[in-house]
């Protein structure tokens, strides 16, 4: 049997924290913050299906994206074909995030793993692609290279082990990062991390 | 902590309750009594006749608003609920626990561990507010000796490592409890001697039984928020139709219903014209002072109270709440022991 297909949008949860990645995928756990409802109507608006032209540009949007062997699938925000001299057209993917470019690679990854879906489907290589920040406005072109195409290919085999376990790694607390997850009311990162049972008995013999 | 959301309880009888964009308007005839955004409700308990609108209950049930539908004096009736959400794992976790008869033990002794010592922190609170007072002295001395024995039991539960014995030890310290129940009652008009149920025969069990079964709904919405199987306890054993989990969840917490009842009783807020007196000797509240209770109830979740593992405070209507997730928690293996809610 096939194992079940990770999702693209998941692989940016797993850059971010792996147990953010097992509470949404193991545990059902979402909870909407101010950055997830812009990220949702940033996404609104790009995710109508829909085919355009313009020029030697070819468009789609809400692309549904898949490659069997490496177990992925998902929805491309937008994918450009590009129109060559000679007729032939190259795929360009592109995806909306709100905010800005980030430090980690997250946001990259996601990208790259669509272009190795698109290179199956369409059995050519995809080079580069973009990922457009609603905050700044503007396009940042990725290019696929050696270094991205394994830490992409790394990241889904990390969330295949995690699927896989059943397991939902403990919680790690970093300030910057839990302060910003949607999810931290129900991650009590820096609770759960102390032994309960001690904590317990001691609780109980104290007068 | 997530923002407390409010619970409605509708008691007028022949309401319509409908969705008009997001939100509930509550009209009897022709005319509208009340309006609500709907994002601030966790729930919904109706009383008795009340109709709601199909698209209102389609609205809740995708919004995690659970409906609850009682008769006239609080009896459960149904519930409507939308998709369960997922969480397979969670619950499979739940029942194979539930099954391992040393885990369950475990469970069940942490949660009567913290009824034990809230019922304790019922009796110290009062005897530090009370215990000096001259015509109290006798008074004093024996919820002293309760408190004591109440120190026992809870000790003695560590030493319990089956559900009979914990059950046994249980059962022992509300003896104890409710055997000096009556001395936090300041208004003579009320007496109390047991605790009483299935019916309940004074006005003061009438009020204990009724406020038990909203906490007991409070937890099971708790429960099935966080994905946890309410029908499926650790201490309670599974019965048919029983929310054992919910009841599971309900006895760490009771001791706080008990003080919100003995406030009603002592501030005078319900007297003994409040009740009504049935040929069976049963007593059950009227619908007008129920409005009252209902009321002061919704004010008492908001009061916050620290919770000693969080080391935050929580409003008491979320309790239900955090600990139903320190329990899936503990289940999904974060920590090694469910933490209960010690009333410090």
């Amino acid at each position: 049997m096939e194992p079940e297909p990770i999702y693209l949008s998941r692989l940016q949860h797993y850059l971010y924290c792996p147990r953010q990645f097992a509470l949404i995928e193991l545990e059902d756990v979402w909870v909407e913050n101010q950055f997830t409802a812009e990220g949702k109507v940033l996404h609104q608006r790009v995710d109508q299906p829909d085919k355009q032209k313009r020029g030697d540009i070819r468009s789609v949007r809400s692309l549904r994206l898949s490659h069997a062997a490496l177990g992925i699938e998902g929805v491309a925000d937008v994918v450009e074909y590009h129109i060559q001299p000679d007729g032939s057209e190259q795929p360009y993917p592109i995806e909306y995030k709100r905010g800005k470019p980030k430090q980690h690679r997250a946001d990259e990854v996601q990208l790259c793993a669509q272009a190795l879906c698109l290179e199956d489907m369409e059995g050519l290589l995809v080079p580069e692609g973009a990922l457009f920040y609603g905050e700044v406005r503007r396009r940042h072109v990725v290019y696929f290279d050696a270094t991205l195409r394994e830490l992409t290919l790394q990241t889904i085999q990390a969330c295949r082990d995690i699927v896989q376990s059943k397991t939902t790694p403990k919680a790690v607390y970093k300030a910057g990062k839990c302060r910003n997850c949607s999810l931290i009311e129900q991650c009590h990162p820096q609770d759960f991390t102390r032994p309960a049972s001690v904590w317990l008995a001691q609780q109980l013999t104290e007068n | 902590m997530r923002p407390l959301r409010n619970v409605i309880y509708i008691q007028t009888q022949n309401a319509w309750v409908h969705k008009d964009n997001d939100n509930l308007v509550m009209k009897v005839g022709d005319e509208i009594k009340a309006r609500v955004p709907i994002h601030k409700l966790q729930g919904l308990v109706c009383f008795g006749q009340v109709s709601i609108s199909p698209y209102l209950m389609a609205h809740c049930s995708e919004n995690g608003v659970t409906i609850t539908y009682l008769n006239q004096f609080g009896k459960f009736l149904a519930r409507v609920e939308g998709p369960v959400s997922g969480n397979v794992l969670l619950r499979r976790t739940q029942h194979l626990t539930g099954a391992d008869r040393d885990k369950s033990v475990a469970i069940a002794r942490t949660m009567l561990s913290g009824k034990l010592y809230n019922q304790r922190a019922v009796l110290r609170r009062y005897l530090r507010d009370y215990g000096d007072q001259a015509d109290g002295q006798a008074m004093a001395a024996e919820l002293t000796t309760a408190e004591k024995r109440l120190s026992r039991c809870l000790n003695q539960l560590a030493d319990c490592d089956a559900i009979d014995t914990l059950m046994g030890r249980e059962g022992e310290a509300a003896q104890v409890y409710f055997g000096v129940f009556q001395y936090l009652i300041r208004q003579p008009d009320f007496q109390f001697d047991a605790r009483r149920r299935r019916p309940p025969t004074d006005p003061v069990n009438a009020l204990l039984s009724f406020c038990y079964t909203l906490l007991t709904h409070d937890c099971r919405s708790a429960l099935e928020t966080t994905g946890l199987d309410p029908a499926s306890g650790f201490l309670h054993q599974l019965r048919s139709g029983r929310p054992s989990l919910a009841l599971d969840l309900a006895e760490e917490l009771r001791p706080m219903i008990d003080r919100f009842v003995l406030s009603l009783i002592n501030k005078r807020q319900l007297s003994l014209k409040d009740f009504e007196e049935w040929p069976n000797g049963s007593f059950t509240l009227k619908e007008e002072p129920r409005r009252t209770l209902l009321a002061a109830w919704q004010d008492r979740k908001q009061d916050t109270l620290m919770h000693p593992w969080f080391e935050e405070s929580v409003p008491i209507g979320m309790l239900p709440w955090t600990q139903a997730q320190i329990l899936a928690r503990f289940l999904r293996g974060d920590c090694d022991s469910y933490v209960p809610f010690l009333w410090k």
